[in-house]
């Protein structure tokens, strides 16, 4: 164990690593951590920034399924409250007509019955002139006998 | 083995702790097999104890062939992994580089408040070049050893720090950093400052030099020959293992091995995290 130039030797190899590793081993690693540390960051934050993203869209998109919903409602509401007003319509335009047509036909009905009447009282006042006529056996004057049926039928 | 005394157990011992060394003997040296250095001087391969003889001027070959070879190894896994380093799901190789490389990032950053871009990647060489030199004491200690034997390769110490000389030389450059950042950040003015004014106050600036000097000092020497003595000591211990009979061994080298693989990152971490501290010390006021 003597110390002898080897000790120049080591310091020469020594001072040429160190020199190598400086110039072409540290730099180029450390860059591409200090690069993958910065990917990293990055994705983080676009991770962080989707999921709010998402947070926002879901939220977007239950409001608009309420909105609908909502809308839906209203519709269907409006159509029921549409569907009794027509209804509603039909039946009082029904009863309408039906008190119309019940009129007319009554109407009709008085007439008939009173033609029928008038006829009946035209054909009773024959009758009587002809039984009068039968029972004199005489040619009354028809003129005079006439006007005393017609008041005659009218008593009737 | 080999060499002389070979068989023997401190022979033994001695040839696991020494270098492969190449170096100068001198003119007349008597060499460990009786022939005696020509004129001149020769440079050979040390056997024995001739490295002591061979001076300053001599090579740890197996030491610098080891540490050289980790750490082209880990400038090359993570070269790798740094040229198709992509900032999208990355592969198991960038991942495993990303760990280390945060770690020793998140070190750096929770001691060192400066701006230097020089720091972190020194950290993180020291953590990985250290981790992997430590890393060569949990090979079986007679494998690589044993085979350099049979092809004529006399020593071979395959963990590079476990020779003081590597981990004084990292220390060392360290050092040499803590200084120059000193002198380059605070200015040379407040550097001498630093070092005379405090802490006894102005009329005491020899008794401050000497303190701050020893402190400033004890930091290369701390630093180096701490991860040179746990790992020293954790190969001692194998050696030691390793004289036991063959059947009996793994009872106490397999606990010492699961051990060491604390010891060897802990000592690494330890030399990355007192690099970060000194450093910033050198950028920082106090």
């Amino acid at each position: 164990m003597n110390i002898n130039a080897t000790i120049i030797g080591q310091a020469i190899a020594f001072a040429f690593f160190v020199w190598f590793c400086m110039k072409y081993v540290w730099p180029p690693v450390t860059n591409a951590l200090k690069e993958r540390q910065k990917k990293i960051a990055e994705g983080l934050d676009a991770a962080d920034r989707a999921s709010r993203d998402l947070e926002l869209a879901k939220e977007k998109a239950t409001q608009a399924l309420r909105e609908g919903k909502e809308q839906a409602a209203a519709i269907i509401e409006q159509a029921n409250k549409r569907a009794n007003q027509i209804v509603d319509e039909a039946k009082e335009q029904a009863i309408t007509e039906g008190s119309r047509l019940k009129e007319a036909a009554q109407a009709e009905i008085e007439q008939e019955k009173n033609r029928a009447k008038e006829a009946l009282r035209a054909e009773v006042a024959a009758l009587a002139i002809a039984g009068a006529e039968k029972i004199l056996d005489k040619e009354v004057d028809s003129k005079a006998s006439a006007e005393l049926v017609a008041k005659l039928a009218a008593e009737l | 083995m080999a060499a002389e005394g070979a068989l023997t157990t401190s022979g033994y011992i001695i040839h696991h702790l020494t270098n492969l060394t190449f170096g100068k003997l001198p003119e007349g040296f008597v060499r460990y097999d009786g022939s005696v250095v020509g004129e001149g001087g020769t440079w050979t391969i040390a056997h024995g104890n001739e490295a002591s003889t061979m001076g300053f001027w001599a090579l740890n070959l197996d030491t610098m062939l080891f540490s050289v070879g980790l750490g082209l190894f880990f400038i090359w896994l993570f070269h790798k992994a740094a040229v198709k380093a992509t900032s999208g799901v990355p592969g198991s190789l960038q991942n495993f580089v990303e760990t280390i490389i945060e770690f020793v990032d998140e070190n750096v950053k929770s001691s060192f408040h400066s701006r230097n871009e020089l720091v972190a990647p020194l950290a993180l060489t020291i953590f990985v070049w250290v981790w992997l030199m430590n890393l060569m004491d949990l090979v079986p200690i007679d494998w690589v050893p044993y085979l350099a034997t049979q092809l004529g390769v006399p020593y071979l110490k395959i963990v590079p720090t476990t020779d003081v000389n590597a981990t004084m030389g990292m220390a060392l450059s360290v050092f040499a950093l803590i200084i120059y950042y000193s002198l380059a950040v605070k200015g040379p003015k407040e550097f001498i400052a630093e070092l005379t004014l405090q802490p006894l106050g102005k009329y005491m600036v020899p008794a401050n030099l000497f303190l701050e000097g020893v402190n400033l000092l004890a930091k290369p020497v701390s630093l180096g020959l701490r991860l040179f003595g746990n790992m020293y000591a954790g190969e001692m211990i194998f050696i030691l293992i390793a004289l036991l009979p063959f059947w009996i061994q793994w009872v106490l080298s397999v606990p010492w091995a699961i051990f060491h693989i604390l010891i060897i990152t802990l000592q690494a971490f330890i030399f990355m995290v007192l690099t970060i501290v000194y450093m910033s010390m050198a950028h920082e006021s106090h």
